[in-house]
């Protein structure tokens, strides 16, 4: 059995959206979600339908822009590009992201007492 | 700058596009995922099926993607809405019935309020009113010639008062139709007009519609005459003519130029003189001969801006020991400080007496409201019941509470704004009605109409109506035992009858609520009917009166006097001729209309008091007089022997005769015979006559006192042809016309006037607002009963099986019925009392509305009580006979 597949937290999804944007380019909402899933080693639980409600957060935000355009296979598609007020966006999230994850780590790193660990024992 | 909640609204308008712009990449998102699973190697139906896991839901990402973009409350309100909409079409009845209830609720409370903003609420139609003060001594006896002021007082008062811009005021003693227009040939038109001092439209604020306003040359001594016509009478006299201005018209025989036309928004009466019309406006002369005529102008001021009223009170008793009634005689100056001056806003002389009016008039709608909603919500409940299911299984599927209790508001919303419309159409046309009502006396009522503050108003009370009814409903269906309604088989169970205990509450408070407001319409309606017992000492059925046009004009006063006399004595005499006229007289002043006094005559050889009340209403009249008005009288008539050169008589009220008796030392202090002195050319006057009191100046006031001279020894302003008669006036008017128009073919066009409609229209403003809260009385009880009747009938409903099983046993109809009944009493009875006791509390609020009647008038509430035990019975005596109509087979068939 593989291990249970992680719940996105609140939030994250959009930022993993920008930062797919902004590496892979004008991408429509199957290939966004598909490169997610792709880059985190399907490990995500990712519900591909709710994609679309980050995308059109994202784009009332006015952090990025979308067109109808045809994929490589022929197809129409409406395709994402992320805007420079996006990008901006993309690195504060980051940054913030980042500060926090170090904070994080570092209060899980925290050594356990020596009482607790006797209790559990 | 966050533009997202711009475009949520902004996608919350293009659902439609969003939702296809959606569905299409989703059905591209498919394809990809349909095509990459096939790639590796599933079957096409694997494929998608696959897609549509990892996609997790074509329905919830719409619905997420709704969510996300849109405006989710507004669409849950939309949703609510079609659904409200659905489920109040299949029950159109009680749609009907509810909406009808809220639309005369909120109606009547619209048009109230309408009436309170106009009256009360709002300022009077003029710049900067509040500057507006009323310049005048406390109230009292002696009517308009004590709250009115000379030429030279108004001048001293303008000089030595410091607190206003300016001071004017108008001759408050025209009578309705003092004018005559004549145009070529015809007869001469009558028409009303005031005069005022030169500066009167300035200090008001008023601007002309039309041409100027007047300058002090225009109110000079011999300048050219000159007149400014309102609006109203521009209109329908001269078609308003656009060029009229500069043209000149025979008025009262002098050629008249008119100067400008007033703005429609201009109504002298409706401040002024309420229930009464004026055409036109002309300067008075303050310094020609209305100089002699003592007491005439009123007087209005404008504060200069930062003053307060009081500093206009302290202001007004410096000034007033400076004014003199007659520069000529120095004895008169400071004779108007003994009374004082008391400036009062002119909103608060306008309008202030009827503040406790306007306020019950306010809470009797109030209260018709809540009747309202407490029959909504009874209504409410009741479909609440019958739909418990319905919420217990939206409950069951995962709606919350809140969920259920906006959807019930939802219902309440959509009733409350449905009925809202209804009401606003109902409220204009009341209103509209109101404002046409030229003859009730009510300041302002002309100006009535439904404006943005009552559309506000409207828009508040619906709101607050939907709350009030909607969320006792909505708690009770949201707070209801999910289980247990679900087991619920409908009748007898658990939940209704907890409903019924509360709809029973309901009907209580609202029999109790229609009770008070039928205490008050009681109360006030004896009150009218104490009003109209009230003996005017005058019989006002069967007399009317007509204003006869006359020229005494003459070289010296004896021949004036001698020349009237000569067209009276014609004019009566043929009247009297005529068939069905019983007796015929003329005064210049009729009761409850204009008035004034000349000092006051005292017994002779007694020294007057220093301080004496003012003078005694005059009234100049003709013999005949006093049998055409009805008035009682002791001693002898006037008679046309009582001439210029003869011995000076007057006759007295009863009133002022006894006034006169506590300081003369005459035999049985009988006033009658003995000489006064004092009388207007300074000789003595002999008593004639003693007549009954006579109500002037008011309905509901005490009588003051009254004199009546003789035509023959002193002047009139004017003559009012009082004819009693057997016959329908109207059938009199044209031969009674034909008379004056052969004595004086200047005689203008006017119409009787039954003595009766100065009585009615004295009465007016109580009979107004009894009406209303009568009419407002009987609504609560049609309401309340309605309450009852749905109550008693829904129990009956719900009792059929019980009812039945009983009668199976044997229980006869007159028994069910009975039982029936005494449910329905038991709840009236309840309501009463509440109501009763609690009319009993609250009484003494509307007790300065009454009239020779206790707040705690035990019939009044007797009757009341029977009133609604009676409407109650009623009302449950159709459920109970349905009951008692019930088969006992059918019964315990059925469910």
């Amino acid at each position: 059995m593989s291990t249970p597949k992680l719940d996105l937290l609140q939030g994250t999804l959009d930022l993993m959206v920008l930062q797919t944007l902004a590496a892979m380019g004008s991408l429509h909402g199957y290939g966004i979600a598909r490169r997610i899933e792709q880059v985190s080693g399907n490990q995500v639980l990712l519900n591909q339908g709710t994609i679309y409600a980050s995308l059109v957060r994202l784009e009332q935000r006015g952090w990025i822009a979308s067109s109808w355009g045809v994929s490589d296979n022929n197809r129409k598609a409406r395709f994402y590009a992320i805007s420079r007020a996006g990008r901006r966006q993309l690195a504060a999230d980051t940054l913030y992201w980042q500060r926090l994850t170090g904070v994080m780590d570092r209060v899980l790193a925290m050594a356990q007492t020596p009482d607790e660990e006797a209790g559990k024992a | 700058m966050n533009l997202r909640p711009l475009r949520r609204l902004r996608a919350f308008f293009r659902r439609r596009p969003l939702d296809t712009r959606l569905d299409d990449e989703l059905a591209a998102h498919l394809e990809f995922a349909t095509e990459d699973y096939i790639a590796r190697g599933l079957s096409p139906a694997e494929a998608r099926r696959a897609a549509l896991v990892d996609l997790g839901g074509i329905q919830q990402a719409r619905e997420r993607h709704r969510q996300t973009r849109g405006l989710m409350p507004l669409d849950i309100f939309l949703q609510d809405l079609k659904y409200t909409f659905r489920t109040l079409r299949r029950d159109l009845g009680f749609t009907c019935v509810a909406i009808l209830i809220l639309a005369l609720a909120i109606g009547a409370n619209v048009a109230v309020f309408s009436v309170v903003n106009t009256l009360m609420l709002r300022p009077l139609p003029f710049p900067a009113a509040q500057q507006l003060l009323w310049i005048a001594p406390p109230p009292q006896k002696c009517g308009l010639s004590c709250a009115t002021y000379s030429s030279d007082a108004y001048d001293e008062f303008r000089e030595y008062s410091r607190a206003y811009q300016d001071v004017t005021g108008y001759f408050a003693f025209s009578s309705p139709d003092n004018l005559s227009l004549s145009i070529g040939s015809g007869a001469p038109i009558p028409f009303t007009g005031i005069d005022v001092i030169a500066n009167f439209f300035q200090v008001l604020g008023v601007h002309p519609a039309m041409g100027r306003l007047f300058t002090a040359a225009d109110a000079r001594d011999g300048a050219p005459p000159v007149i400014l016509l309102t609006n109203a009478w521009w209109r329908t006299r001269f078609n308003a003519d656009p060029n009229i201005i500069g043209k000149a018209f025979d008025i009262g025989g002098k050629q008249t130029t008119v100067i400008g036309v007033l703005p429609a928004s201009f109504d002298f009466g409706a401040v002024f003189a309420p229930g009464t019309r004026v055409d036109a406006i002309t300067p008075l002369d303050l310094y020609g001969p209305p100089r002699d005529w003592g007491n005439i102008v009123t007087m209005i001021g404008r504060l200069k801006p930062g003053i307060s009223p009081a500093q206009a009170r302290e202001d007004a008793t410096l000034a007033v020991p400076h004014l003199c009634w007659n520069n000529k005689q120095p004895g008169s100056c400071g004779s108007y400080a003994e009374d004082g001056i008391v400036p009062v806003p002119l909103k608060t002389y306008v309008s202030g007496r009827l503040r406790s009016a306007l306020i019950v008039l306010w809470a009797a709608v109030g209260a018709i409201l809540l009747i309202a909603c407490v029959n909504l919500s009874n209504l409410l409940l009741a479909r609440a019941s019958a739909r418990a299911k319905e919420y217990a299984v939206r409950s069951a599927l995962g709606a919350g509470r809140l969920r259920i209790v906006a959807q019930l508001l939802t219902e309440s919303l959509v009733l409350s704004s449905a009925g809202a419309l209804l009401g606003l159409g109902l409220a204009s046309l009341m209103v509209y009605w109101l404002a046409h009502q030229g003859a009730i006396a009510l300041p302002l009522l002309g100006s009535l109409h439904v404006d943005g503050a009552a559309l506000a108003w409207t828009v508040l009370v619906a709101v607050v109506a939907a709350a009030l009814f909607g969320l006792l409903p909505g708690l009770r269906m949201a707070a209801g035992n999910l289980h247990e309604t679900l087991k619920d088989s409908g009748a007898g169970a658990g939940q209704s009858r907890k409903h019924e205990r509360l709809r029973a509450v309901l009907v209580v408070t609202e029999i109790a609520l229609a009770c008070m407001l039928l205490a008050g319409a009681g109360l006030l309606l004896r009150s009218f009917l104490r009003v109209l017992d009230v003996d005017l000492g005058f019989a006002p059925t069967h007399a009317a009166a007509i204003k006869v046009d006359y020229n005494d004009s003459a070289p010296t006063r004896l021949a004036a006097v001698q020349k009237r006399t000569a067209i009276f004595q014609q004019v009566l005499a043929r009247v009297q001729a005529l068939p069905g006229v019983q007796a015929a007289g003329i005064t210049d002043y009729l009761p409850l209309g204009q008035n004034r006094s000349w000092g006051t005559p005292f017994p002779k050889g007694v020294t007057p008091p220093k301080a004496t009340p003012g003078g005694p209403l005059v009234y100049v009249v003709t013999p005949g007089y006093f049998r055409a008005m009805g008035t009682p009288l002791r001693g002898r008539d006037f008679s046309w022997s009582d001439g210029p050169k003869s011995e000076d008589v007057v006759v007295i009220n009863r009133s002022f005769a006894r006034f006169l008796a506590t300081y003369a030392h005459w035999p049985n202090g009988d006033a009658l015979g003995q000489l006064l002195a004092g009388g207007g050319n300074g000789g003595s006057l002999r008593v004639i006559g003693v007549a009954d009191d006579v109500h002037e100046e008011s309905v509901e006031g005490s009588a003051g006192w009254q004199i009546y001279y003789p035509e023959t020894q002193a002047d009139p302003t004017g003559a009012q042809l009082v004819i009693r008669t057997t016959l329908p006036v109207a059938s009199l008017a044209s031969s009674v016309m034909t008379v004056l128009r052969q004595l004086n073919p200047q005689q203008p066009a006017a119409e009787f006037v039954p003595i009766q409609t100065l009585v009615d229209h004295a009465n007016s403003p109580r009979r107004f607002f009894m009406l209303l809260v009568a009419a407002f009385a009987s609504l609560g009880l049609l309401l309340a009963s309605l309450g009852i009747y749905g109550v008693i009938s829904y129990s009956v409903t719900r009792q059929t099986q019980e009812i039945g099983i009983r009668m199976a046993l044997g229980a006869g109809a007159a028994r069910v019925q009975r039982h029936v009944l005494g449910q329905t009493l038991r709840l009236t009875v309840a309501g009463v009392a509440l109501g009763t006791v609690a009319s009993l509390l609250v009484a003494r609020l509307i007790a300065s509305l009454l009239f020779d009647t206790s707040p705690w008038d035990s019939p009044t509430y007797f009757s009341v009580a029977l009133a609604v035990v009676g409407v109650a019975a009623l009302a449950g005596y159709l459920p109970a006979r349905r009951a008692s109509h019930i088969d006992p087979m059918t019964a315990l068939r059925s469910n």
